[in-house]
């Protein structure tokens, strides 16, 4: 059981490893942790805000042991995006190409062949979030001095509690996100519907809703994982966030997994 | 009968269109090369997929290599194929499709350069799929299906797109494998090729098995018959008519009459047609072969 779930661990990861994939991937990642790193610190003085909405981030909350995260704790939500993209693509491209006959012959284990890939592009968030994380806060320093901004704290043993924290945090936020992906590339089947559905419901749908009636930000999913990975709001608890988006990760799988193991492949 | 290699007994799959395959019964022993023929849609595809646990039968049992299709973990190690057509990811070269298959299966990773020796595809292996024409796809399929060192080998029109050169050498591949003692279950619409290869046959006609048995079998049971051409195509069923009020069965097929009949009576029927003032330009008695057999026993008449 294991041995066949190893197996097909590194049989994923063969084609999640390929230069054009990872190294784009990680390039976006790399834009991305650059540029939310360096509008935070050089709009600092910014009438307008230097975070997520407008939301003015001053010296003095970047000087607190959680500044050397800040920025990379705000990226989370669009490392999310990415990885229900990749997540989404890997699935639903083994449908879409017909792969998915050739991994079911030589592992007709269905449930295997979903763990083993689940695991891999676990490791491939991983690397992700680490990526983020050291451009992010390594930008964050490098800009710090520039603007004033004290990090006598950011690497003393609250700070370093607080980088961990966060790791841990935006990475459980990126594997929700792609769970969600991999799950729509099993319900739908083609990695164009899927990550367009995704990205569709994160981006448009959630963000209408929520400014419609903001009561029902505490329930959207996408909502509750990037609370995931700023450690939780003033308005979204971080226990509400990380149970409720729990429940419907859990549930997502549960139907992918009835989806996966029952349906003919017939295509 | 000797071992089976498959063996599949009232298989049948029902979708809400209709039934796919309807109650099939065939067996193929071990060690043999099997065509496995039938017009478009008449479920050879949807049969295979059974075999490889693919898609759930509706209805029925079968087995391969001893094993109920219910469990295709049992088996599935030991066997190769390409479904419909081979299907790779077009981003990563032949050799590297062919590792994530090697590593997903759990054989060892130097039988992949071995392979691409053997199907000739050595010196493109470490290029991308995308860039590869059909016939070198079609070669990295094979590839993919023999990398278990198949007991059996399921291959769905593995000649597609291959050219005379390339026809041969899969016939020769098959052969071979065939004579180590690979089973080898094979659909093809290149008749005349299974025809050279193939000990065993099943038939398929709208998802019924009309012929499950050895090759020979199957030409035993069937008349032989003669080619016919006539100097004004008009008179083709005429000749139908002469034929059919002698008691012989006869149908035009791409402007050539096929009339059933032993050799010695094309002389009788060249004379008839004379006495009725058409001239013949052609009169080749012929053996059964498996392209009339076929058109004769799925009806799949032009």
């Amino acid at each position: 059981m294991i041995g066949s779930i190893k197996r097909v661990f590194f049989a994923e990861w063969r084609k999640l490893r390929r230069p054009t994939l990872l190294l784009g991937t990680l390039g976006a990642v790399a834009f991305f942790s650059v540029l939310v790193s360096s509008l935070l610190f050089l709009m600092i003085d910014s009438p307008n805000g230097n975070g997520d909405r407008g939301i003015r981030i001053t010296r003095e909350m970047l000087a607190l042991p959680s500044g050397a995260t800040q920025s990379f704790s705000s990226i989370g939500n669009l490392l999310g995006i990415i990885a229900l993209c990749v997540f989404a693509a890997q699935t639903a491209q083994e449908y879409s190409l017909g792969t998915l006959r050739n991994l079911l012959v030589r592992q007709p284990g269905r449930i295997r062949l979903l763990v083993g890939k689940l695991a891999s592009m676990k490791i491939f968030a991983v690397i992700m979030t680490l990526v983020s994380a050291v451009i992010s806060i390594g930008v964050s320093y490098a800009l710090a001095g520039g603007k004033n901004v004290d990090t006598a704290l950011w690497f003393n043993s609250d700070g370093r509690l607080e980088i961990a924290k966060t790791l841990l945090n935006v990475f459980i936020s990126i594997l929700g996100f792609g769970i969600i992906g991999m799950v729509l590339g099993i319900l739908l089947r083609s990695p164009i519907s899927s990550i367009s559905l995704g990205v569709l419901w994160l981006l448009i749908v959630e963000n209408i809703v929520g400014a419609v009636k903001s009561s029902t930000l505490e329930w959207l999913p996408g909502n509750q994982l990037a609370t995931i990975a700023v450690g939780g709001t003033e308005t979204i608890s971080y226990t509400h966030a990380l149970s409720l988006s729990g429940l419907y990760v859990g549930i997502a799988l549960v139907i992918a997994t009835i989806l996966f193991t029952r349906r003919d492949v017939a295509n | 009968m000797a071992e089976l290699a498959i063996s599949v007994s009232d298989l049948s799959k029902k979708y809400d269109s209709g039934l796919a395959v309807s109650h099939s019964n065939f067996q193929v022993p071990l060690g043999t090369i099997c065509g496995f023929v039938g017009p478009n849609g008449a479920g050879k595809t949807t049969t295979i997929r059974m075999l490889l646990g693919l898609i759930s039968p509706t209805g029925g049992s079968g087995e391969i290599l001893g094993q109920s299709i219910k469990s295709p973990e049992k088996y599935l190690s030991q066997v190769g194929a390409m479904i419909e057509g081979p299907a790779f990811y077009p981003a990563l070269s032949g050799a590297e499709n062919l590792k994530v298959l090697a590593t997903l299966g759990g054989f060892p990773l130097e039988r992949v350069d071995q392979l691409l020796e053997q199907v000739g595809l050595a010196e493109r292996g470490k290029s991308k799929y995308k860039t590869y024409s059909l016939g070198m796809k079609q070669r990295l399929g094979i590839a993919a299906a023999l990398l278990p060192n198949p007991k059996l080998l399921i291959l769905d029109e593995p000649t597609n797109g291959l050219d005379p050169e390339g026809i041969q050498e899969i016939r020769q591949l098959l052969r071979k494998l065939a004579d180590d003692g690979t089973t080898v279950f094979v659909s093809s619409h290149l008749l005349s090729e299974l025809e050279i290869i193939s000990e065993y046959l099943v038939m398929l006609r709208k998802g019924e098995v009309v012929f499950a048995g050895a090759m020979q079998d199957l030409f035993d049971a069937q008349q032989p018959f003669m080619l016919v051409k006539t100097d004004n195509s008009n008179d083709l069923p005429k000749v139908i008519s002469i034929a059919e009020s002698a008691g012989h069965r006869a149908h035009i097929r791409d402007g050539v009459a096929h009339i059933e009949g032993p050799a010695e009576w094309a002389g009788v029927l060249n004379k008839l047609a004379f006495d009725a003032g058409i001239l013949l330009t052609q009169l080749s008695p012929q053996l059964p072969n498996l392209e009339e057999t076929f058109f004769e026993m799925t009806g799949d008449q032009k």
